[in-house]
C-alpha cells in the first residue's frame, strides 16, 4: 500500500512538472509532411540546443498535418502542396504559407549498364500514360543517340500511398501534357493509367532496383542514397537539366506571389530543374485561438524567422535545396503579418 | 468499508464475479455495435453519394472524386481464397503429423515451435522477406511462363498470406485431431484398419468441425492482413486479369491512402471501404458457422 501511494505521488509530481513546462510554452507542436522530416528534426534539434525551446514535429503526412491544423491541435502544420482556395475556405480563420526549403522529384530507372538518359516532358508524360511501351521507342532513342537502349518493356512504378511527392510529379505532368491533365489530373494520389504501386519512396526505390526495365519517380535524396541513375529533364527554356541542389534552388528563382502559393514545376527559370517544389509550414495568421498564450505566439514567430534565416545552413548538407533570396524576402513579409489580437507579433520579439 | 458495502447489497463473491463477467460480456456487444455504427456514420457521405453502386464501381479516382470498390473487394477475396487453397494441404499435413504420428518427442516439439514462431513474425518482416526473396522467385516463374515479369501481384500476395495463416489453421487442426478418443481409433485398428484408413475414415471425419473452424479463423486473418500484402501485391487499381497481374486489397488501399486523404468524400469513401471489409468478414464468418453447424449434425 505504501508503495502504491509513493507511485501515486510520483505520478502527480510528474504531471505537475509537465503542466508547468506546458504553461511556460517551452514546447511547440507541429505535424505534417514526411518529405522535410529529416531537415526539420535537424533544425529543431539545433534550435533546442540554442534556445531551450523544444519543437515536437510528427511526420504524419501533409494531409494529416492540414487536418490537425484545422482542428487546432498543433501550432503549425507542414505540407508539400499549398492549399487550394477551396481548402483555405474550410479553415475558420486565414492560414499563412511559409516556404522553408525546396525539394525535387527525380526520374529513375533500371536499365542494363545504368546509362544517363535525357528525357523531354512529352516523352515522360507518354511513358506514364502508357503510350510509350518499349525502351527502344524511336522517341527515346532520338533523345539519346549515344545510349544503346534495349528492346525491353517499360514497367512504370508509382507511389501507392497518397503523397506530396506524387502531387509534385503529377502537377508537372499536368502542366506539360494536356492529355494528362484531362485524363488523370492532379492530386496526392491519382488513378494511374498503367504501372505498379509501391509504398513510400523506399518502396518505389526497391521495386525499381528489382525490376529490369522499370521507371519510377522518387525524391532526390532516395535516388542519391541508393545510387540509382537519374534522368536529365528538358526544362521550359529548352535546356536539359540534371537535378542538383543548385538547379533546384534556381527553379524557385522566379516571380513569387505575395502569399508564396506557387507551383514551380515546369519553371520559367533558365537553369532550374523543372520538377521542383517548395515545401511549406502552415500557421494561422491570427495566433490568439483556442486560448493560446501570447508567449506561445512569440515563440512560434521566433522559430519561423530562425528557420528561413539561420536554419537554412542545415539544408544542403542534408540534400535539401535552400530557399532562393526572393523567397526569403517574401517569407519575411509573411512572418511579419502574423498577429496576436490583431497586433503584429514580430515587433515584440526583436525582429526588425 | 468495502465489506460493509457488499453486505448491505447482499452480494457475495460469487455474485460479484458473475456481475463482472456479465458486464464485460455486454460491453463487448456494445463495442461491436458501436464499431459498426461509427463506421457507418463516417462513411455516410460516401454512402449518400454512391449508394450500393459503390460495391460495383470499377473506378477509384481521387482527383475526380469517383469511387468504386469492386477491384479491391475482388482482390481481397481472391488473395484470401488462393491463400487458403495453398495453405490447406500444409495445415492438414501438420495437423495429422502433430495430432497422430508425433504426439510427443523432439521432432514434434520442433515442428510445433516453428509453426507457432511463424504466427509471431511481424507482418512487415514477412513483407520484406516477400519483396526480396519471393518476388524474384515469382519473376523467374513468370519469365518461364512468358507472362509480364513483375514479380509482385496476386500470386505473390497469396503465397505470403498462405504462410501467415498457416499457424492458425494448423494448430487448431492439431488440437482437433488430438481430441479424437483413443477408443474409436483402437476400435478401428481392432477391425483391421490400416493407419491410413484410421486417419481417413475415423480421425478426419471426427475432427472435421475443428479443422473447419481453424480454416475460418485463418480466413478472417487473411481478409484483413495489410502490411505484407501492400508490399507485394503491386497496388494496381484495376481488376486483376490473372493471378500474375498486380491487384489491390481493401486493407491495403486504406493503409496506403488514409494519411494523405484530404477531401471529405475521399475520406468517407475510405471509411466506406472499411465498412465493406467489416461486412465481408462478418458474412464469411457467418457462412463458416453455418457450415460448421451442418457438419456437426
Amino acid at each position: 500500500m505504501r508503495i502504491f501511494r509513493f507511485f501515486l505521488l510520483a505520478f502527480l509530481i510528474l504531471n505537475l512538472l509537465n503542466l508547468n513546462s506546458f504553461s511556460q510554452d517551452k514546447e511547440l507542436l507541429g505535424a505534417g509532411a514526411t518529405f522535410p522530416y529529416v531537415l526539420y528534426s535537424k533544425m529543431f534539434d539545433v534550435y533546442y540546443k540554442q534556445t531551450g525551446i523544444k519543437v515536437n514535429y510528427q511526420s504524419i503526412g501533409s494531409g494529416g498535418g492540414i487536418r490537425q491544423l484545422k482542428e487546432k491541435t498543433v501550432d503549425f502544420g507542414a505540407s508539400d502542396a499549398f492549399l487550394s482556395d477551396e481548402q483555405l475556405k474550410e479553415f475558420s480563420s486565414p492560414v499563412l504559407h511559409i516556404p522553408i526549403c525546396l525539394g525535387a522529384v527525380v526520374i529513375t530507372y533500371n536499365l542494363p549498364g545504368n546509362p544517363e538518359l535525357k528525357l523531354t516532358p512529352d516523352v515522360i508524360a507518354d511513358i506514364f500514360l502508357g503510350k510509350i511501351k518499349k525502351w527502344n521507342d524511336a522517341r527515346i532513342t532520338q533523345l539519346n543517340p549515344d545510349v544503346k537502349l534495349p528492346n525491353m518493356n517499360i514497367t512504370v512504378i508509382h507511389r501507392s500511398d497518397g503523397s506530396g511527392t506524387t502531387f509534385v510529379f503529377v502537377d508537372y505532368l499536368s502542366k506539360v501534357s494536356k492529355e494528362w491533365e484531362t485524363k488523370v489530373g492532379r492530386g496526392t494520389s491519382v488513378a494511374w493509367p498503367v504501372g505498379l504501386g509501391a509504398k513510400g519512396n523506399e518502396g518505389v526505390t526497391g521495386l525499381v532496383k528489382q525490376i529490369p526495365g522499370s521507371i519510377g519517380y522518387v525524391e532526390l535524396i532516395y535516388a542519391k542514397q541508393n545510387k540509382l541513375p537519374i534522368a536529365l529533364v528538358k526544362n521550359k527554356k529548352g535546356k536539359f537539366i540534371k537535378p542538383e541542389l543548385s538547379s533546384i534552388t534556381s527553379a524557385g528563382n522566379v516571380k513569387i506571389p505575395d502569399d508564396t502559393r506557387i507551383s514551380i514545376t515546369d519553371t520559367d527559370s533558365e537553369d532550374g530543374y523543372p520538377i521542383s517544389s517548395f515545401t511549406w509550414i502552415l500557421v494561422y495568421k491570427e495566433q490568439n485561438y483556442k486560448n493560446r498564450s501570447f508567449e506561445r505566439a512569440k515563440q512560434l514567430v521566433k522559430l519561423l524567422w530562425w528557420m528561413i534565416h539561420d536554419g537554412q545552413n542545415y539544408t544542403e548538407p542534408l540534400d535539401y535545396a535552400k530557399l532562393p533570396s526572393v523567397a526569403v524576402k517574401k517569407a519575411e513579409a509573411i512572418i511579419k503579418s502574423i498577429t496576436y489580437n490583431g497586433k503584429p507579433v514580430y515587433t515584440e520579439v526583436g525582429i526588425k | 468499508m468495502a465489506s460493509r458495502f457488499t453486505r448491505k447489497l447482499a452480494l457475495n463473491k460469487d455474485k460479484i464475479f458473475n456481475l463482472v463477467l456479465s458486464f464485460f460480456a455486454v460491453l463487448l456487444i456494445f463495442l461491436g455495435v458501436g464499431f459498426f455504427l461509427s463506421l457507418f456514420n463516417a462513411s455516410y457521405l460516401a454512402f449518400k453519394k454512391f449508394g450500393i453502386g459503390f460495391f460495383a464501381g470499377k473506378n477509384w479516382d481521387p482527383v475526380q472524386e469517383e469511387f468504386g470498390a469492386l477491384p479491391f473487394i475482388y482482390g481481397t477475396i481472391l488473395t484470401s481464397f488462393i491463400a487458403l487453397g495453398i495453405s490447406f494441404p500444409f495445415s492438414i499435413a501438420i495437423s495429422i503429423v502433430l495430432g497422430e504420428y508425433f504426439q510427443k518427442g523432439f521432432f514434434a516439439e520442433i515442428l510445433r515451435y516453428l509453426t507457432e514462431l511463424i504466427a509471431g513474425v511481424p507482418s512487415v518482416v514477412l513483407g520484406f522477406w516477400g519483396l526480396f526473396f519471393l518476388v524474384p522467385l515469382v519473376r523467374e516463374i513468370e519469365i518461364a511462363l512468358n507472362v509480364p515479369p513483375y514479380g509482385v501481384g496476386i500470386l505473390t500476395a497469396s503465397i505470403i498470406l498462405a504462410f501467415m495463416i498457416l499457424p492458425y489453421s494448423a494448430s487448431i487442426g492439431k488440437d482437433a485431431m488430438r481430441l479424437v478418443p483413443n477408443e474409436l481409433k483402437e476400435a478401428a485398428y481392432a477391425l483391421g484398419a490400416t493407419r491410413w484408413e484410421v486417419i481417413k475414415k475415423v480421425m478426419i471425419p471426427y475432427a472435421r468441425s475443428g479443422i473447419i473452424a481453424g480454416i475460418i479463423l485463418s480466413l478472417g486473418r487473411a481478409l484483413g492482413e495489410t502490411m505484407a500484402v501492400t508490399m507485394v501485391i503491386g497496388n494496381y487499381h484495376g481488376i486483376p486479369e490473372s493471378i500474375f497481374s498486380p491487384g489491390n486489397t481493401i486493407a491495403s488501399v486504406i493503409a496506403n491512402e488514409f494519411t494523405e486523404a484530404t477531401g471529405e468524400v475521399y475520406l468517407s469513401s475510405l471509411m466506406y471501404l472499411g465498412l465493406a471489409l467489416f461486412i465481408i468478414t462478418t458474412v464469411v464468418n457467418l457462412i463458416g458457422r453455418f457450415i460448421l453447424k451442418k457438419l456437426q449434425h
